[in-house]
């Protein structure tokens, strides 16, 4: 008996980012606001971080609501319906259910059901592992259309009276469709990882850590252990960094990867038209820009100045902003980076859509 | 291999490119935040592009411990050696 010859999916040759959508929460908050939380001053924020202002979503609205808002002009700037969603993807670390995912709830509301939905969890450097994914399906011919969306609630994860990362950040989510194309639109991803350094970003607790102390101190109701009762005040895990740490991977290494993404894609700094990194600090950007020796022709996006720091939205709104205020970017080559807690990386060269 | 003296101009030319001061305000025994006025992302700056230019490791924990010119030169002289 013979065996019988499997069918495999017919390949895509090309991919392209074809429409990007943003959703930007509206309150604004100020370096003003962030100086009654934290002993500070305007030009010192904005001289270490480049950040004026942050906008942050009320407690109505949700990873889900803002990834809903991006995703919908995305869609609509594509002209691809849900319907054809071969797969949705939220690159996400503030979506507060560790399952059900967002991707399983968002692909319901914008009526993609029953598409593949999955959540990534690559903090800053989602957006790019999202379209690192995306474009490996599309090109597998694993899907058609592949919705990617960095969507981040920050504000719920932060804790406004520590220093080293909170007032930094932003809510936020962007969007983009990917889908197939007659000419290269998705250079090749350099993507990767470094646990070496799972410390230097991350939460203060694990959910663990929540449940023991949560019944610890209940129990000390009883016994009266008032530094227990004062620890669990402090129960909610939020964000910290070793700024120090991070600024110095980001400005040395991600330097090194975003050069390779470059020759990756075949191409030298000079045929970009736009360089957009993760809006994570001005000084990081600035240095990166130094030592990729950039031509002053490549437009850098500095989205952070409004924006502040969005993890895995950040690239997207930025990129959304860019050609909003830059049509004629349209079409041109852009670098893409990010990088964050992980510590992970992710970068590519991509057509602007 | 370089010497103290050529260290030091190095090392000012790192801090006039990041912060644009006076190389010849980089003298040894300035303390990079109190009389140069460096803030510690400039310091980590500054300290990156020594790594590079020295073809030295300067650790982030002992980053901390220079705090004068002369205490980076001293350090990067060592750890050359």
């Amino acid at each position: 008996m013979s065996t019988p010859v499997l069918k495999q999916t017919p390949l895509n040759e090309h991919t392209r980012i074809l429409g990007i959508g943003a959703y930007r929460p509206d309150v604004l908050v100020t370096n003003e606001d962030v100086c009654q939380w934290i002993d500070s001053s305007d030009e010192w924020i904005r001289q270490r971080t480049g950040i004026v202002t942050r906008h942050r979503a009320p407690a109505d609205v949700s990873v889900i609501d803002m990834a809903e808002g991006a995703a919908r002009e995305a869609m609509e700037k594509a002209g691809i319906e849900a319907s054809q969603l071969g797969a949705v993807i939220v690159s996400t670390v503030t979506h507060p259910y560790a399952t059900p995912s967002a991707a399983a709830s968002l692909a319901d509301r914008l009526g993609a059901t029953p598409a593949p939905a999955f959540d990534i969890s690559a903090a800053c450097a989602g957006y790019c592992y999202g379209i690192a994914q995306g474009d490996a399906l599309v090109r597998s011919g694993a899907a058609n259309y592949v919705l990617v969306v960095g969507a981040e609630k920050l504000s719920d994860v932060i804790d406004n009276r520590e220093r080293t990362i909170s007032f930094l950040l932003g809510d936020g989510a962007g969007a983009v469709v990917i889908g197939p194309s007659d000419t290269p639109g998705i250079a090749p991803s350099v993507w990767g990882s470094d646990g070496s350094k799972w410390d230097a970003i991350g939460m203060t607790r694990s959910m663990l850590d929540v449940r023991d102390l949560g019944l610890a101190a209940r129990r000390s109701d009883s016994t009266g252990d008032l530094a227990l009762l004062e620890e669990a005040q402090e129960l909610y895990p939020t964000l910290r960094q070793d700024g120090q740490t991070v600024f110095r991977w980001a400005v040395w290494e991600m330097a090194k990867v975003a050069q390779q993404a470059l020759e990756a894609a075949g191409i030298q700094a000079e045929d970009l038209v736009a360089f957009i990194p993760h809006q994570a600090n001005m000084r990081i950007i600035d240095e990166m820009v130094k030592k990729l020796k950039l031509p002053e022709t490549v437009t850098v996006a500095r989205d952070i100045a409004d924006a502040g720091n969005t993890s895995a939205a950040s690239i997207p709104l930025a990129t959304h902003r860019l050609l909003q205020e830059n049509p004629a970017l349209s079409g041109g080559l852009a670098l893409q980076i990010g990088f964050g807690a992980g510590l992970v990386f992710g970068a590519q060269v991509i057509v602007l859509p | 291999m370089a010497s103290n003296e050529e260290i030091l101009v190095g090392l000012a030319e790192i801090v006039n490119e990041e912060t644009g001061l006076a190389p010849e305000a980089v003298e040894l025994d300035k303390s990079f935040t109190e009389d140069l006025d460096i803030d510690s992302i400039s310091m980590m700056t500054i300290v990156v592009n020594a790594e590079e230019k020295f073809g030295v490791r300067i650790p982030d924990e002992e980053v901390k411990n220079l705090k004068t010119v002369g205490d980076a030169v001293d350090f990067i002289s060592n750890a050359q050696a």
